[in-house]
């Protein structure tokens, strides 16, 4: 089993959190798994980018036109770092209009369900994982998400990501 | 002195890098850590912290004021026979570089693991030096782990050799390494039992300089031991033959991504692979390995030519040769096309990378934002040194025009303000700004002697209460230590009035046209005949600090049809909260990033953005 993903977005949306879930859903599939972070200075709203790569890997970095997923925090990063993904890599993005992509208005959504604006990432990590289009089942998620998250985010977390998977259903 | 066992822990957990160095340190029974923040290396301490806690080993750690004070705590703490650790990024070695030095020529007695991260790239930092040849200039040695795994091992086996040699080992990640995430078995803590004894050594812990040519002497030989110790020469991973005569050699995270391009390509085992683990002193009998058995070798290791430079063989190819870029970091995009040409193989087609991306920007609501634009009205024609931080954002605002390393930024007020009084005539408004942290760091000595030399200009304290670029670690004003203890705080204003400055009010940039009639009252201050430096104390809490974020007034905001789409709002003040709705050429507020902080409305030349004093419904 190997998957690369990519999780772009911008500082402070919560590409981190993802980052983290979807790193502890590998090990608890007994995979190995490892990611690469941005930190420090470009957390202040700048662009970053997280990679996740399950399998027998020893770099953190996906090469270009290597990514299988692609999991998009906002549509303006598409044109940054779309060059990440192979051909035919599917790609889920937070966004309000539709385009050559799986989107969800995770945004919309989260103002829905009377969740804050940085739910949109469990958002799009529900609708992706309701897609089939990770690694890891929506249940074994589900239960990353209540056992990885502090207790004050906790129920607001597994709202954001059932608010998303039903979006995919 | 054998080890007692406290908890049993014996599994894998998902670990950052920096947490697995912070494992490190805790679990090879390390009783002192001290540190100053800095990306990537800022994570280390606090993790130490956070798993000597849950394993209930015994640790003191310290964000100290600055890397020079960290190394210093730490190297007396091994001096005691006790196991230390200090940990800082690659500009915090510069910084520590003077007591790094003479330790190597010392030595001692419990191990010392120093933990410098790089960053090549650079990512968060203002050059991309390789500490690897910082270790080569002190004669320290270093070793080079290739992933979070590695990194928590060699904090132990650094910590072995130190002691069996008596000099400090260097563990050098980098920001791969640092914040890279991968399940890492975790094990118990050693407990060494070792109170502390320091034995009197004159003519070792004080040397003078007759001394000091014997334990130079010394070191060179524990080099060379160190050079033969078959733990740390570099592992081959045999080629079959496939390629007579040639080898890949690499360190780092470097050495990982060429691995998985060997493994890809099908070539993993058909050409001999090296992983460099101990790049400083390079093992003997490798150098001669490769001298003898090699014709076509290749070294990829970042930033710096160091193992190159030791094989010192013309036929390396390498960053010498230009065959590996001599600048930058080694991403798995560059390295492919390095092996393609070194192992002729054919090039991959691959999408080049668009670029671009949004630039970071200070958050909504910083009140840094609202300083720097205060200081841009109050004297468009200054010149404004700045400094290291969160802060450094301000050059989006027109508001930092230098930004060099910790603590500059107000011995170059100086120095400008020297430059243009030179000529004995008008000298423009100077205006450096300098985060708490980073004044604590270096900004202390700098400020006296910019007082004592009588310069003139203005120095803004920017003083949110915490180090907020590197996450949010605690200062000495705030009073809390790194393991949550209360300290002995020390206050801002009271070193300003112990440097001797003859000017120093503190107020919140958050009301805006005080704060300008403030820095103008400043000014007419410096250039006063008695005047000299004014110290001007911007106070308001970082707002990533939810507490304080929720303590202060939240207005609720909107933009009038006045709006007349100058975009001064957007180009000078640059809230992220605010952007163009294209569709009318009006700007708009989005409400999910607004803090509802109303600085913006002292911002807008039309009166257009309106602050409801009532609050948020
Ligand atoms: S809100 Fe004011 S400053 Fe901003 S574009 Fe409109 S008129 Fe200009
Ligand atoms: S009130 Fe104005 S300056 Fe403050 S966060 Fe909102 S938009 Fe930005």
């Amino acid at each position: 089993m190997k998957q690369q993903i990519i999780v772009s977005g911008l500082g402070g949306q919560g590409a981190l959190t993802l980052t983290r879930l979807l790193a502890e859903a590998a090990a608890a599939l007994g995979l190995p798994v490892i990611t690469s972070e941005t930190h420090g200075m470009a957390q202040r709203g700048g662009t970053v980018i997280s990679m996740i790569k399950v399998g027998p890997f020893r770099g953190p970095l996906i090469p270009a036109g290597e990514a299988d997923r692609g999991l998009f925090l906002h549509p303006k990063n598409l044109a940054v770092h779309r060059f990440y993904l192979r051909d035919g890599a599917a790609v889920f993005v937070n966004a309000a209009l539709p385009g050559d992509y799986r989107s969800v208005d995770a945004r919309s959504l989260a103002a829905a369900h009377g969740l804050p604006a940085v739910a949109a990432n469990l958002i799009l990590l529900g609708y992706a994982a309701g897609q089939g289009g990770v690694f890891a089942g929506p249940d074994l998620l589900v239960e990353m998400i209540a056992a990885k998250t502090p207790e004050r985010f906790r129920e607001a977390s597994l709202r954001a990501f059932q608010a998303g998977l039903a979006a995919a259903a | 002195m054998q080890t007692k066992t406290s908890i049993n822990i014996d599994n894998q957990r998902i670990l950052m890098g920096n947490e697995a160095l912070g494992r490190g340190i805790v679990e090879a029974g390390v009783t002192l850590a001290a540190s100053y923040p800095g990306t990537p290396a800022s994570e280390i301490l606090a993790s130490a912290v956070t798993y000597a806690k849950e394993t209930g080993a015994e640790l003191y750690a310290e964000w100290s004021v600055n890397e020079k004070v960290a190394f210093e705590v730490a190297l007396a703490n091994s001096m005691c026979g006790r196991r230390s650790a200090v940990s800082m990024k690659q500009v915090g070695l510069n910084v520590a570089s003077d007591p790094f030095m003479r330790a190597a020529y010392l030595g001692v007695k419990g191990g010392l693991v120093v933990v410098v991260a790089d960053d090549p790239g650079p990512h968060s930092s203002q050059t991309e030096q390789d500490s690897r040849f910082f270790a080569m200039f002190a004669k320290v040695p270093v070793l080079d782990p290739s992933s979070p795994r590695e990194a928590k091992d060699m904090v132990a086996q650094a910590l072995e050799l130190s002691e069996r040699f008596e000099l400090p080992v260097m563990v050098r990640p980098t920001t791969r390494v640092c914040h890279a995430r991968q399940n890492v078995p975790c094990g118990t803590p050693v407990r060494l039992d070792r109170p502390a004894k320091f034995d009197k050594d004159p003519r070792r812990w004080c040397a003078t300089p007759v001394f000091v040519l014997e334990l130079h002497r010394g070191l060179n030989d524990k080099l060379d031991k160190i050079a033969g110790v078959p733990e740390f020469a570099p592992q081959l991973t045999a080629g079959d033959g496939s390629y007579p005569g040639a080898c890949i050699i690499a360190s780092g995270v470097a050495y990982a991504h060429t691995g998985d391009w060997l493994e890809e390509l099908g070539l993993l085992g058909r050409v001999d692979f090296y992983q460099v683990t101990m790049p400083y002193p390079l093992n003997r009998d490798f150098i001669h390995t490769v001298q003898t058995r090699y014709d076509k070798i290749l070294v990829i290791e970042e930033t710096y030519p160091v193992i190159e430079l030791q094989l010192a063989d013309a036929r390396v190819q390498g960053r010498t040769s230009g065959l590996v870029p001599r600048a930058g970091e080694l991403t798995p995009d560059v390295i492919r096309p390095v092996l393609e040409t070194f192992l002729e193989l054919p090039a991959r087609v691959v999408p080049a990378p668009p670029g671009g991306g949004d630039r970071p920007t200070l958050c909504a609501g910083c009140a840094h934002r609202a300083a720097f634009y205060g200081i841009k009205t109050a004297f468009p024609a200054g010149i404004f040194p700045s400094d290291i931080g969160c802060y450094t954002l301000g050059l989006n605002l027109g508001a930092v025009d230098t930004c060099h390393c910790m603590g500059a930024g107000i011995s170059q007020a100086a120095g400008f303000y020297r430059a243009y009084a030179a000529g004995g005539g008008e000298f423009p408004t100077i205006v450096a700004t300098i985060g708490d942290s980073t004044f604590f760091h270096a900004g202390v000595p700098a400020l006296v002697n910019a007082v004592f030399h009588r310069a003139r200009f203005i120095l803004v304290i920017l003083d949110n209460a915490t180090t907020a670029m590197t996450g949010h670690q605690p200062t000495p004003q705030v009073g809390f230590t790194a393991t949550g203890e209360h300290g002995h705080p020390v206050f801002i204003p009271d070193l300003v009035r112990a440097c001797g400055a003859g000017f120093l009010r503190e107020a919140d940039p958050y009301d805006l046209p005080a704060f300008i009639d403030l820095l103008k009252s400043a000014d007419a201050y410096c250039r006063s005949p008695e005047g000299g430096v004014a110290v001007v104390i911007a106070k308001h809490p970082c707002l990533l600090d939810k507490e304080a974020c929720k303590a202060q007034p939240a207005y609720d905001m909107g933009i009038t049809e006045d709006c007349t789409g100058c975009l001064q709002c957007l180009e000078d003040f640059e809230c992220p909260a605010l952007s163009l709705d294209e569709t009318d050429g009006r700007v708009v507020i989005d409400e999910g990033r607004c803090v509802g902080c109303g600085v913006c409305v002292h911002v807008c030349p039309e009166g257009a953005i309106t602050a409801n004093t009532e609050g948020r419904p």
